[in-house]
């Protein structure tokens, strides 16, 4: 295999992602994407985290600390299998708010501070700058392998040179692909097509190495078991913080850093990607760790002593001969060099665009921007920065130039991303975090950061002089960079770690809890913290005197003219006017403003609009409005369904009213038909006999039996009148009670006696238990004898038994004295039990000129006015009244009854 | 901020319920995970100077487990009415 074939395969390869990347942007131009967004492809390009680090630089890390590389797969393993609990929440913002970098979510969570995004994007181009320089360096200490391992090698390429042409190579592909337009949201399905086919190639590549060293080199698994367990591998150092630590690191990693960000949250487009990549992604990282400690335990064995354990996966195949898969591993390790550093720069560009080179053009040349069209500002500044990171990467390269163990820089400049962590945290799940204590936490971790870690790793002398290394910062001891505040014997990573982790998390805790938000901050806080209550939305603008027009002209230099006409047209139909120009109301600016975030962030559209709507800031005032809103609705809704259950109850009550009113009129129209019906019929006779008298000549016999009846129908009128009027002095509740102590079985005795006038044909058995009747009631004996009197009578007026019976008994309960009255007749049927306390009521007409029907309704007012009851008592074989008085009725009690 | 209104039920029917209670095991699973990477720490006492397969295989089966069960979990997890909230 010669070194040209390499070359041109490479070229391939390369022009193969090229078509790709090209075919992929012209399908989602069309909108066709398919399944382009499947969770697979989202899953694959999250392999990004898979870098040339972790292709080559595993395995020496395996062969030089034992399982420690694990770390680096586990830590994200965990962020991911718990998705729900922070992942989640992250992406959804993302989508929500439309983020196009993590500068700019901690930008617009606290308050929209564009400071916070230069912040963010420094730390960010700092901590990625020897990253991508140590992607250059795989590449070409991969291409130098492969030129010292051909025999004509003499003619091997310039380590720079190859470094240099990489260098261009990627920047050309990723202003090809990542600046072709200026997006609502800084999505790039090209670019995300041709990593995700990377993802494929590295994974295959390393797991055919793999499959090789196993099953090629070693006699299988239990072979390669024995192996591990004999070879010289170091052990697994049982370092509690070092293994802690950098699970944590990577953890952290996976979410802080820029490229990962970009992939994870700017290009989601549902939630069910991520659902899949809980799991999809742990198991991709799975197996391509699987085969590490195999590979590097052969490597050890075979190769000799000395050769570079980051290039066992390359190395090894080449050693044995084996020159197709060496070519695939270098493919492999070409991918994910080469993705990393395509999505990396594309990131840093983006924050670098968004947060540093438009602001201040804006600044610096407010007038002049006013009428040009400023995406080609922003792609420019794209292009620019994507260059600029690249050959700050080659810098590095050529500067640091030596050989440098892959796994050092790595881990130096995960910690340098995770300082976002503490900010981005407490933005995500404390309100109370702000903006100052954001701001000092960044600084603070990113100095430390600096100073404990970034500088020591160009070695003593370098960037920091030998007397800081041993005396410390300005000769204090106490400031030296690998033993801050006198801690010594920590491992320098872990050193830095905690102290910049610590004072970083410190600082955002107390900056926070000391100073005050402003209102976009504290409107954003709420709406980044319960993004999933939906109850906040994000910051709002007044109606401001914006004016359409300028809006659009504002909206078609960032957006493009096509894009700001169509979002302007909709906007307007959607207020009901024909045109292009909608009233600038609230929702339209929130619209417009979240539109122009996805393209340029949320600090720099905020301020541009700002600008425009005359208002740079929210006032306390317009925070009260939004929070008494909702709260409003709130309680609106509470008095509404209040005077709903109210409005219901009445109308239950009328509905019951009604009902009462109309039962009363038919039963007042009945009463008056009734009462004119038996004064009618004695005042007939009463009439027509008075007017055979006037006539004369009658014999006087029937004079006398003429004045007789007329004389009975006057008394029987008399009678019910008096009846009428008794019952209405007793409905009144009018009533004069004669309250007095009288014995029960004297007023029965009384009863009875005046009873028997009623039918006097009949002979009655009476039951009674004269030793139950022995009892002094303290109420009104007249009355209480008149009821007696008339339940006797009606018995026996009514009971139909052979021979008669009828049985008082007597009991007391409670201050209560039962009485009833039980006869053996047929009883009343039960559906007309409730209508025989009535007026009027008589439930056969055979012994009419018994009464009116008034007794038992004035027994039951009778009843009433003493404070008792009188009800039929059902089941007693034949008609049973039960009475209950009170044993000793009160004045006071009779007060309140009337009252 | 206050949860919204008197709306959200104290008690619900069973497949809601059975939602919650796996969107409760999603929350614990990566502490359980964190748990048994950490366990080796404490079980061992480093004194052993070369890397032993079994530790490789503990690994890898703790780390396959977890994958394995997340992958389980996640068809439920997935948001399907929103208007379900966010519960926690």
């Amino acid at each position: 295999m010669t070194f040209n074939l390499l070359v041109t395969a490479c070229l391939l390869y390369v022009i193969a992602l090229f078509a790709v990347a090209f075919v992929v942007e012209r399908r989602a131009r069309m909108g066709r994407l398919g399944w382009l967004r499947s969770p697979l492809v989202y899953t694959l390009s999250l392999s990004i985290y898979c870098t040339a680090w972790t292709f080559y630089g595993a395995v020496g890390y395996a062969a030089r600390s034992g399982l420690e590389f694990l770390t680096i797969y586990l830590g994200p393993t965990l962020v991911f299998i718990g998705w729900w609990l922070f992942l989640r929440k992250l992406v959804r913002i993302g989508r929500q708010y439309r983020v196009t970098s993590i500068a700019d979510l901690i930008s617009s969570r606290f308050g929209k501070s564009n400071s916070l995004g230069v912040i963010v994007t420094v730390i960010a181009v700092v901590a990625a700058t020897p990253y991508i320089a140590l992607q250059l360096q795989s590449v070409v200490l991969s291409f130098g392998i492969f030129a010292t391992a051909i025999p004509e090698g003499a003619a091997g390429p310039d380590a720079g040179r190859t470094a240099l042409w990489v260098a261009v190579g990627l920047a050309l592909f990723t202003i090809l692909f990542g600046t072709r337009n200026l997006d609502a949201r800084e999505q790039h399905h090209g670019i995300v097509t041709a990593i995700a086919v990377e993802a494929v190639v590295k994974l295959v590549a390393l797991l055919s190495v793999g499959c090789f060293v196993v099953w090629g080199i070693a006699g299988g698994l239990s072979d390669i078991v024995a192996r591990i367990d004999a070879s010289a591998l170091p052990a697994w150092q049982v370092e509690p913080g070092r293994w802690t630590g950098l699970l944590f690191l990577a953890a952290a990693a996976v979410v802080t850093l820029p490229r990962m960000f970009q992939v994870m949250v700017v290009e989601n487009d549902d939630e069910d990607q991520l659902v899949r990549a809980s799991w999809a992604f742990p198991a991709y990282l799975f197996l391509m760790s699987l085969f590490i400690v195999p590979i590097a335990v052969v490597g050890l064995e075979r190769l000799p002593v000395g050769s570079n354990p980051d290039m066992f996966v390359l190395t090894l195949p080449l050693a044995e001969g084996q020159g197709a898969l060496a070519m695939l591993a270098f493919l492999g390790g070409f991918s994910s060099a080469t993705s990393m550093v395509i999505v990396e720069s594309l990131a840093l560009a983006t924050m670098i665009s968004n947060h540093v080179v438009i602001p201040l053009w804006l600044r610096l040349r407010p007038r002049a921007a006013a009428g040009e069209d400023l995406r080609g500002v922003v792609l420019s500044a794209r292009r620019v920065a994507i260059g600029a990171v690249l050959a700050l990467g080659y810098g590095y390269y050529q500067l640091s130039g030596g050989y440098v163990a892959l796994a050092s820089i790595g881990l130096i400049a995960f910690l340098g991303a995770a300082q976002v962590l503490p900010a981005l945290l407490a933005g995500l799940f404390w309100r109370g975090a702000n903006r100052t204590g954001a701001m000092l936490g960044l600084i603070t971790g990113f100095a430390i950061w600096c100073f404990t870690s970034f500088l020591p790793s160009f070695g003593p002398g370098a960037a920091l002089s030998e007397a800081v290394f041993a005396q410390g910062l300005f000769g204090l001891g106490w400031l030296r960079p690998q033993s801050l505040f006198g801690v010594e014997g920590m491992d320098p990573l872990l050193h830095a770690m905690f102290w910049s982790l610590l004072l970083n998390t410190g600082m955002v805790c107390a900056g926070s809890l000391v100073t005050f938000p402003g209102p976009v901050e504290r409107l954003q806080g709420a709406a980044f913290v319960n993004v999933f209550d939906g109850e906040v939305g994000p910051q709002r603008w007044a109606r401001g005197q914006a004016e359409p027009e300028a809006l659009l002209t504002m909206a078609q230099r960032i957006l493009g003219e096509d894009a700001a006409l169509a979002l302007f047209q909709a906007a307007a139909r959607g207020q009901g006017r024909d045109g292009f120009l909608p009233d600038p109301t609230p929702g339209f600016l929130g619209t417009l403003e979240a539109r122009l975030a996805g393209s340029v962030g949320a600090a720099t559209a905020h301020a541009m609009l700002s600008q425009l709507v005359g208002r740079a800031t929210v006032t306390v005032d317009d925070l009260m409005a939004v929070a008494s809103e909702s709260a409003q609705i709130l309680e609106y809704s509470a008095q509404l369904e209040a005077r709903e259950a109210e409005l219901t109850r009445t109308a239950g009550a009328l509905r019951e009213a009604n009902a009462k009113l109309t039962q009363l009129s038919v039963q007042k129209d009945a009463f008056l038909s009734q009462i004119s019906h038996e004064l009618r019929t004695p005042m007939a006779s009463v009439s027509a006999f008075s007017e055979i008298l006037t006539e004369g000549d009658l014999p006087p016999a029937k004079v006398t039996r003429f004045g007789q009846i007329i004389h009975d129908e006057a008394r029987r009128l008399t009678r019910l009148l008096d009846d009428l009027l008794d019952l209405s002095v007793l409905e009144n509740g009018s009533v004069q009670l004669n309250l007095r102590l009288a014995n029960l079985q004297g007023m029965l005795d009384t009863a009875l006696t005046a009873a028997q006038h009623t039918r006097p044909e009949r002979s009655f058995l009476i039951q009674r238990d004269l030793a139950y009747e022995a009892i002094h009631l303290r109420t009104d004996a007249d009355r209480l004898t008149q009821v007696f009197i008339n339940l006797i009578s009606n018995a026996r007026k009514y009971c139909d038994a052979a021979t008669p019976e009828l049985r008082i008994a007597v009991r007391q309960r409670a201050g209560r004295v039962m009485i009833d009255f039980i006869d053996n007749g047929r009883g009343i049927p039960k559906e007309s039990q409730s209508l025989i306390f009535e007026k009027f009521a008589r439930l056969t007409d055979a012994n009419r000129a018994g009464g009116a029907g008034l007794g038992l309704a004035i027994c039951r007012e009778i009843m009433t006015n003493l404070g008792g009851s009188v009800a039929y008592l059902p089941g007693k074989g034949g008609t049973a009244f039960r009475l209950t008085v009170p044993l000793r009725l009160e004045e006071r009690g009779i007060a309140a009854r009337s009252g | 901020m206050a949860k919204a209104g008197p709306k959200r039920p104290l008690f619900l029917a069973r497949a809601s319920y059975r939602r919650r209670r796996l969107r409760d095991a999603a929350r614990l699973l990566p502490i359980v995970g964190l748990g048994l990477l950490l366990l080796p720490l404490f079980l061992l006492t480093g004194t052993r100077d070369h890397l032993a397969a079994r530790d490789v295989i503990y690994l890898f089966c703790v780390w396959l487990g977890m994958i394995v069960i997340a992958a389980i979990f996640a068809p439920g997890l997935r948001n399907r009415d929103a208007r379900e909230g966010d519960e926690d």
